[in-house]
């Protein structure tokens, strides 16, 4: 008997209108978890190969947390995984909030979402019943006000939305799909949905949520609940992830005007310190969450006033610094706008950034932008830019291609300085002064992206030395990404991470507890290893090669020019070595490819058959 | 003793995240399952930032006990609350359309009424004021909250003087 699985997966064609259940068991559940887990193995097993990620065969596979719905602090949480129309790999993403929890009340462990509506829809779903309802009246509508709408025509809180907003309608590359103001934000979910015709998902559920053993869950998850309000999540819950800015900038690692410097003379105020002085709400929590990060600002006066929204240190920097934008009433209408259109901060910031550079080198001119003239720094032309992004108007329809693309249309030059790896716009941390974490995302799974590993760590923390790399970074960088996909399966908030006392044997304790499904420690920390090798499958059974692996022009020629990390800059023979030394930790040959034998012993026989390589002989004699 | 009022448990608003873990724990306790749909405190969140957890406030002269045709609902002798004879509640809501909180469910199981209890049973108190994270929720007394709220404001006036 299982418990809060109900090892069910739901399967939506939106093509024909159908849908039919999947039974899984307790073995497959216990290999994948849930969340980004099982989300990338549903994915696996519904993109077919070389499928066009904005075509009707791409998969949307919602995958739930375990812990959703249940007092496990900063567990109610759900993951998406699909093929990113930004990269053309895997796209694996998470959120939170009521929407999981409903999501888990409903019944399901995941769903999946393929084809492609003839006309607008809202898919509901209640509990076992699926419905498709016309979703024309809501196009055009932002994000939480599609949500609003969509719950007041059940009249019902209980009605839990997904939703896109114009930019996933009209197919920008970075747009997101929005739940509550929490978001699936990164590689584009938001035009995979536009591209079926979606406009919302809604959800209710009735049932309630069984665990194994409700005492002792309740006094184990009481337990965490306590050490999380302690020193392990002081940062968060104080001023948020915004704390960064400062942070960062002192250390010479703040992207600043399009990455081209690391320090920014405007961070004071772009910073979690003067929002807590001046636009600060209130800190509020995700359904389930103990933490609350969530900063709510708002702007009290001046041409932004009545703006207002939740922040983080990712937008802030990408629409703040990285624009040279160091008005936070700017910034704060700025993120409030790009959310209720649904496009991602982070890539839309670092578009805006890129777009800013073209003009500034005179690549693009002021017929170009239509009239505007958009100097780093200048807000007004950055709002207008963001909406041109979202409605694809003007310039804005190569822009809501993302900076890889748009480059490429572009040229003269300007791929120099397209900040992405494999089409993901890069976060907030110049990966000169942080090598380490370079190196982790030149092989990152799905690009660009801070969260799918945590070694940024290691170069901040001083473990390594941040400015240069060897081959020693290789595992290093392993073990991190290993812990981050561990969290990412299960789902629990990264907030939390230190708040155990020892992470596989306590969280397999609570994961038996919950579901009555034996697990020891050494099973679980098996499963980011399986997770990840299955992400990494799904790109060479994309297309993936070894050149993907690899970091954007500027960072590999042009040392920083001032500040703490002067000089800074990547050795891409350097790189080359760390990046194999990488391939060797994970047992993976030296062209990155996974060989047939450790995809069987992962249990992986099935994608052993499609993409395992036979050890190569001459493989490894080379390398000896 | 004066009639006081009874203790009930009350939200600071302020410090409520809207985390929503009192409607899990108080599920858990009563039903044995993480159900919010039966949780005797449920947190309403009008917008992004507004929000707090509300339940029964054991009226003085509660209108639910009025209310109910079938003289189901009296209050404890011991602590106040009010206590639901399923033998003689039939499930018709009058009870549930008294209540100026929202505070009452209806049972789906049971087709009865049920009623924050204070968690009685429980070692450590009501479970709901145990799980807050925030400590946004007080089990306390009218007579208490008015002490309270008079030091608050005592200790406010003098901050300001000092400051001046
Ligand atoms: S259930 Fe409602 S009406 Fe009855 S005592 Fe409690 S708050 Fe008052
Ligand atoms: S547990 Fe506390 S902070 Fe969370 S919703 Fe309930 S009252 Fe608010």
């Amino acid at each position: 008997m299982m418990y809060s699985y109900t090892g069910k997966i739901l399967h939506v064609d939106l093509s024909t209108r159908k849908s039919w259940v999947q039974e899984v068991d307790a073995d497959f559940l216990k290999k994948y978890i849930g969340g980004v887990g099982l989300a990338t193995r549903l994915a696996y097993d519904n993109v077919p190969p070389g499928a066009d990620p904005l075509g009707p065969e791409n998969a949307l596979c919602f995958a739930c947390s375990v812990f959703a719905g249940t007092t496990m602090p900063v567990g109610t949480k759900h993951g998406v995984a699909f093929k990113s129309p930004l990269t053309g790999t895997i796209g694996d993403c998470l959120s939170g909030s009521h929407f999981s929890e409903m999501f888990r009340r409903a019944g399901w462990d995941g769903i999946v979402i393929t084809g492609k509506a003839s006309d607008w829809t809202v898919l509901f779903i209640d509990d076992d019943d699926v419905q498709f309802l016309d979703g024309n009246r809501y196009v055009g509508m932002g994000t939480t006000e599609t949500q609003e709408a969509v719950r007041g025509h059940f009249g019902d809180e209980n009605v839990r939305v997904s939703s896109i907003g114009p930019a996933g309608e009209n197919l920008v590359r970075f747009a997101l799909i929005d739940n509550d103001g929490r978001q699936v934000g990164r590689c584009g979910p938001g035009a995979v949905m536009g591209s079926k015709k979606l406009k919302a998902i809604a959800v209710r559920g009735s049932q309630p949520i069984t665990v194994a053993d409700p005492e002792e869950l309740f006094k184990e998850t009481l337990k965490l609940i306590e050490t999380s309000q302690g020193p392990g999540t002081a940062k968060y819950r104080t001023l948020g992830t915004p704390s960064n800015v400062l942070n960062m900038n002192a250390m010479g690692v703040l992207p600043t005007r399009n990455f081209r410097e690391t320090v920014f003379e405007g961070a004071e105020t772009i910073s979690g310190e003067y929002i807590e002085q001046h636009h600060k709400i209130k800190s509020v929590g995700c359904s389930g969450c103990s933490i609350a990060c969530e900063q709510w600002a708002e702007v009290r006066e001046g041409k932004y006033k009545g703006s207002r929204i939740g922040l983080d240190y990712e937008p802030l920097f990408a629409v703040g610094s990285n624009c040279g934008i160091d008005s936070m009433p700017a910034v704060i209408h700025m993120v409030q706008i790009e959310d209720e259109l649904g496009m991602d901060a982070m890539s839309c910031g670092v578009v805006v950034s890129f777009a800013m550079e073209c003009y500034e080198q005179g690549i693009l001119t002021k017929e170009d932008f239509g009239g505007l003239e958009p100097n780093f720094g200048n807000d007004d032309a950055a709002v207008k830019l963001i909406e041109m992004i979202a409605h694809r108007e003007g310039i804005g329809d190569v822009l809501a291609e993302g900076v890889r693309r748009a480059a490429e249309q572009i040229g003269k030059g300007s791929e120099h300085f397209a900040m992405h790896i494999k089409g993901l716009e890069l976060p907030g941390y110049d990966v000169r002064s942080l090598q380490t974490f370079a190196m982790g995302m030149a092989v990152g799974t799905r690009g660009g992206c801070h969260n799918r590993a945590l070694s940024y760590e290691l170069d901040v923390k001083g473990v390594v030395d941040r400015f240069s790399l060897d081959p020693s970074r290789g595992k290093m960088h392993m073990e991190k990404e290993n812990f981050a996909c561990i969290l990412d399966c299960l789902v629990l908030c990264k907030f939390l991470r230190n708040c155990f006392d020892d992470f596989y044997p306590d969280v397999a304790r609570i994961f038996t507890l919950t579901t009555g499904i034996p697990m020891t420690a050494e099973e679980l920390e098996e499963v980011p290893v399986r997770v990840h090798n299955l992400k990494k499958a799904f790109n060479i059974r994309q297309g993936w090669t070894k050149e993907d692996d690899w970091l954007p022009p500027r960072v590999l020629k042009d040392p920083i020019p001032s500040g703490p990390s002067k000089g800074a800059v990547i050795n891409p023979d350097d790189l080359r070595v760390t990046i194999e030394a990488y391939y060797e930790a994970r047992g993976w040959t030296s062209e990155g490819l996974i060989p047939k034998s450790l995809l069987i012993e992962l249990g992986l026989d099935d994608i052993a058959e499609d993409i395992g390589v036979e050890e190569a002989v001459a493989d490894i004699a080379g390398s000896e | 003793m004066a009639n006081i009022g009874y203790e009930h448990v009350i939200c600071d608003p302020d410090k409520c995240i809207g985390c929503r873990l009192c409607e899990y724990a108080c599920s858990l306790t009563k039903t044995g399952a993480f159900d919010p749909s039966m949780s005797r405190i449920r947190v309403v969140r009008i917008e992004p930032v507004t929000m707090t957890a509300i339940t029964c406030r054991l009226c003085e002269d509660a209108p639910c006990i009025i209310a109910c045709p079938r003289d189901a609902l009296t209050r404890s002798q011991e602590d106040g609350h009010i206590l639901v004879d399923e033998d003689r509640c039939d499930g018709c809501g009058w009870c549930i359309e008294a209540c100026d909180f929202g505070a009452i469910v209806l049972d789906p199981k049971t087709k009865d009424a049920a009623i924050c209890d204070l968690c009685q049973d429980q070692e450590n108190g009501p479970r709901c004021v145990e799980v807050c994270p925030k400590d946004a929720l007080e089990l306390t007394t009218p007579e208490k909250l008015r002490q309270k709220t008079r030091r608050a404001v005592v200790a406010r006036l003098f901050e300001e003087l000092l400051e001046q």
